[in-house]
């Protein structure tokens, strides 16, 4: 942008619906010829198509709203009052440099923080309108489901592995049924399909799942989740540790997740939240600086950080 | 930061602990949830009904007289005598017992984690040594008196009349007494060595000293506390045998000398421990003596629990230390 | 360097010194074993593989061969040692499965379920129930728990059921069982947590993020990769227990009696005399010399099983790393 222009404001609290309340002025003429601006930049609608950001859903449905919320491991505060939207058939991408307290928000959206002790929230998560403080730990999980940075398979056979949580299934305080292996195939094939994996694997179901590749496991480790038909699916960096056509292919992966599932991800790897992100909200030091669409965080961010970290003047 | 407002402190909004799920558990885990409490619980109920039994008979039964008289023989056992000979055969058993198995442990710990050539050889000792500690102190000890009872260590304990060698001493018993130790001992210490950190040794090879050198005035001052604890634990399962006391000690009441020099006489002689009185007062004995039992009982697991709590100091000051 | 060559051949007598120390002690081992089969013999050689059947009252055939003509000629071997390898096999079996049951679930419980106060005051716990010396075990069993379980369970018509055989008394085979399982639990669980300690957090919190509640997670993930672990805690736990010799022999009955499952629950009460409480009982005729030898057969028995063991634990752990367990 060019120098001169007012200090845009830092939206702090927006609208949930994901319309900024407060929209910076568009200095004229100064749309790098090949960006993502004009139309995207007027409203902050993923409604447009260009090169390099994923083409949108059809039809976007609210899952999840972050309202106020904040995290403290021990004294520290590591969240602030942060709120966003979590919608299906969208990506959300929660970008951000070490210690911004993305992982950690991304924790709390499953309930894992209450693993560690000391961990302690305040504000309120909704899930489909019921707070998930109200619903039973381990119901929550089943409808939001995790995958990990180091792809962390059972030491079980691939079919065992995805098929883990399907087993675990039961009403409230009944038993749960026991399943044969022929009752869940059609359930694990169905998860393997929709993780990209089948295709290598369907010829030995019954392989260690620890001798699979790196970005095989991973591939598993999303079956696993797919497998109980999540509602949202949350990804904590999970190409970090893979190859680069391993995590090119989990990226599309992810990109035609959406439509069946609320997707948010953790990445530090700038141009992956770019390739893979609808909406990408910019945290630092625990506070959510910026939340808008792909293209206008990128290509148009408002507040002075996001321009330094998007412009790599930190990581 | 511009326009930061203060969030109250984190302790302040913590508010109750969040729910357990188990209520909503399906009823198989949560009977299982229920058990493992069940048995956590129980056990250290156990445990406290074990303590609290011994202390009530012990001061019922134990008075400082019998800790200085030793057993009187005949009729009157019961309301006679005290166990003053047992407790000088514990404290002397345990004491040959790791004086052999100390330097023994040691010194194989050190063979094992320092040169351990051949190789072969070493896997061969390992096995063996798993071995011993794998064999019952009964086997031990009937061994014992088979190699003891040899004419060419006919020095170690008495011989009778007939010329057959009794081959039951404190010197006999103490060595296999040795065998139980040694395992704890050497497993101790190897531990401790193979925590000591390569450029340690590294460090002491450059400056130009043998591996001989290294070994006595570095690793194993470094591996004190390791050793320590291993004698401690091997002390404590002497003290708490009675197998071999009994099939190698002659289980006498009193301590009885043989031959006439005065230390060596005891060393050659038989006698027993506070286990082998407290199982021939049992109603399992000829003694029948039950509080005579109950007392030296309650002597007998004073002696044990401190070596333990001993053990336990010893180590976790070696963790702070070492923090 | 002159003081280098010194040096070194100070190290070569040192690792000599060492080296034989150690294989000393292995040779040690060795004359063990080979003694006490060379000992055991006759008495093996006598009976054939009859040795361990069943045929008669053990005891009567023991005592016949303690009083037995001292003439070598004439030395009576004669036994059939079927109930001792019975008490053995039962005493020992039902304790290990009680202490492996017992000691699973108190290993979950103090890794995972237990508030940070239990977990502080059941560490000692443990401690102290392994440090306890068997003699103490067995002077409150027989003076305060069978007494009980005379009172309580042997009535005078279950005495009169198999009186025709055996006399019930407090001492029999549950105080056996139930005393020897608590002597070794202390093991297992000390080797049980070790292993549930060392599962990787990201199966348990990979687990814990698919909705799996604590304790299936406990179940389907790290007891299972904890398993080569619990195999080798319950073969510890049962070379201990099949060395039990003074607590058993002061509680089980000291009886030579095969305690028989078809009596129903009166099986229990019965007496029972394992093979190690059985040497320490008959110690004192180790004079005699075919006495000597059925002792030494015995022991022989026991340490070929002790050593069956140890491999039947090695061959469990191999399938095992198939799937990535790690031993």
């Amino acid at each position: 942008m060019s120098s001169g222009q007012t200090t845009p404001p830092r939206a702090r609290k927006i609208g949930l619906d994901g319309e900024p309340t407060l929209v910076a002025p568009i200095p004229v003429g100064s749309a790098p010829p090949h960006s993502r601006a004009g139309a995207a930049a007027r409203n902050g609608r993923s409604s447009d198509v260009s090169a390099g950001s994923p083409p949108p859903a059809t039809s976007v449905v609210e899952r999840m709203t972050i309202e106020g919320v904040s995290l403290a491991y021990g004294e520290k505060w590591v969240v602030r009052e942060v709120s966003l939207p979590v919608r299906q058939g969208e990506v959300l991408a929660l970008i951000g440099a070490s210690g911004s307290g993305k992982t950690t928000l991304l924790r709390s959206l499953n309930r894992l923080t209450e693993i560690t002790a000391g961990a302690t929230r305040a504000g309120r998560i909704v899930l489909d309108g019921e707070e998930i403080e109200q619903i039973e730990v381990n119901d929550l999980r089943r409808r939001v489901s995790m995958v990990f940075q180091q792809p962390n398979p059972f030491p079980m056979s691939i079919f065992e592995n995805v098929a883990y949580a399907l087993r675990e299934e039961h009403s409230a305080g009944r038993r749960r049924r026991r399943r044969s292996r022929r009752e869940l195939e059609p359930e694990v094939i169905d998860a393997l399909h929709r993780a990209g994996l089948y295709d290598e694997v369907a010829a030995d179901l019954d392989h260690p799942a620890l001798r699979l590749s790196g970005g095989q496991q991973q591939r598993l480790c999303i079956a696993r989740a797919l497998a109980v038909r999540p509602e949202v699916l949350l990804l904590d960096e999970p190409c970090s540790a893979l190859d680069p056509i391993s995590t090119a292919t989990i990226e599309q992966l992810i990109v035609g997740l959406r439509a069946e599932v609320a997707i948010v991800i953790v990445t530090h790897n700038l141009q992956q939240a770019m390739r893979v992100a609808d909406h990408v909200a910019f945290m630092h030091l625990g506070e959510l600086v910026e939340y808008g669409s792909s293209a206008q965080v990128f290509d148009n961010p408002r507040a002075q950080r996001t321009r330094d970290y998007v412009g790599g003047a930190f990581g | 930061m511009a326009s930061e407002h203060a969030l109250p402190s984190p302790a302040a909004t913590r508010g109750g602990r969040p729910r357990d799920s188990v209520g909503s558990w399906p009823l198989v885990d949560r009977v299982a949830y229920l058990l493992c409490w069940a048995v956590g619980i129980g056990l250290c109920a156990i445990a406290g009904v074990i303590v609290v039994f011994m202390l009530v008979k012990g001061i019922a039964y134990v008075r400082p007289i019998l800790l200085v008289q030793s057993p009187s023989a005949g009729a009157s056992e019961a309301t006679s005598g005290g166990f003053l000979d047992p407790i000088v055969g514990t404290l002397l058993l345990t004491a040959i017992g790791t004086v052999i198995a100390a330097p023994l442990g040691v010194a194989m710990a050190v063979w094992l984690n320092e040169y351990a050539r051949p190789a072969w050889l070493a896997r061969a000792v390992e096995s063996g040594v798993e071995m011993i500690a794998g064999t019952p102190s009964v086997v031990l000890a009937i061994f014992g008196l088979l190699v003891f009872s040899r004419p060419f260590l006919a020095f170690l304990s008495q011989t009778s009349a007939g010329g057959s060698v009794f081959g039951r001493s404190f010197l006999t018993a103490g060595a296999i007494m040795a065998l139980l130790a040694i395992p704890l001992i050497l497993g101790s210490t190897r531990e401790g060595l193979a925590q000591v950190p390569a450029h340690v040794r590294e460090a002491s090879y450059a400056l130009g000293k043998t591996k001989a050198t290294t070994i006595r005035r570095v690793l194993l001052p470094s591996v004190r506390p390791h050793i320590a604890g291993g004698v401690t634990l091997g002390m404590g399962r002497i003290v708490g045998d009675t197998a071999i006391v009994v099939i190698l000690l002659g289980a006498t009441l009193r301590l009885e000398g043989v031959g006439g020099l005065p230390g060596l006489s005891t060393l050659r002689g038989t006698g027993g421990t506070l286990t082998s009185y407290v199982k021939y007062n049992s109603p399992a004995g000829e003694g029948n003596a039950p509080q005579k039992a109950y007392a030296a009982a309650f002597v007998l697991l004073i002696m044990v629990l401190a070596l333990n709590a001993l053990v336990t100091r010893i180590t976790s000051r070696h963790t702070r230390h070492m923090r | 360097m002159g003081r280098r060559s010194s040096g070194g051949s100070r190290d070569k007598r040192a690792e000599l010194a060492l080296g034989a120390l150690s294989v000393g002690v292995l040779a040690i081992i060795a004359l063990m074993a080979v003694t006490v089969f060379a000992k055991a013999w006759p008495s093996f050689a006598h009976n054939g593989i009859k040795w361990f059947f069943p045929g008669g009252d053990v005891d009567q055939q023991l005592n016949a061969i303690l009083g037995g003509p001292k003439d070598p000629a004439h030395y009576v071997y004669h036994l059939r040692a079927w109930p001792l390898l019975w008490g053995t096999i039962v005493t020992t079996a039902l304790a290990v499965l009680i202490a492996l049951v017992v000691s699973v679930l108190a290993a979950v419980f103090i890794v995972e379920l237990a508030p940070a106060a239990v977990r502080r005051t059941i560490d000692p716990v443990v401690r102290l129930l392994a440090a306890v010396p068997s003699v103490v075990y067995g002077l409150i069993g027989i003076l305060a728990i069978a007494p009980w379980v005379e009172r309580t369970f042997i009535s005078q018509q279950r005495k009169h059921s198999v009186a025709y055989v055996v006399q019930l008394t407090g001492s029999n085979l549950s105080v056996a069982v139930l005393i020897l399982a608590l002597m070794i639990v202390p093991i297992m669980v000390a080797l049980v947590v070790g292993a549930l300690q060392t599962v990787p957090r990201s199966w348990t919190e990979g687990s814990a993020a698919l909705g799996v509640n604590r304790w299936r997670t406990m179940w389907r993930v790290s007891l299972r990769t904890a398993r080569p672990a619990i195999v080798a805690a319950t073969v510890l736990a049962t070379a201990r227990a099949l060395g039990e010799a003074i607590m058993l022999s002061m509680v089980s009955g000291s009886r030579g009696f095969a305690a028989n499952p078809l009596d129903g629950s009166t099986f229990l009460f019965e007496p029972v005399r394992p093979l190690a409480a059985t040497i320490i009982d008959y110690i004192d005729g180790i004079s005699v010399v075919p006495l000597e030898q059925t002792l030494y057969a015995m022991a022989a028995v026991l340490l070929v099983s002790c050593a069956f063991l140890s491999l039947a634990a090695w061959a469990v752990k191999q399938p095992m790393k198939r799937y990535g367990i790690r031993a």
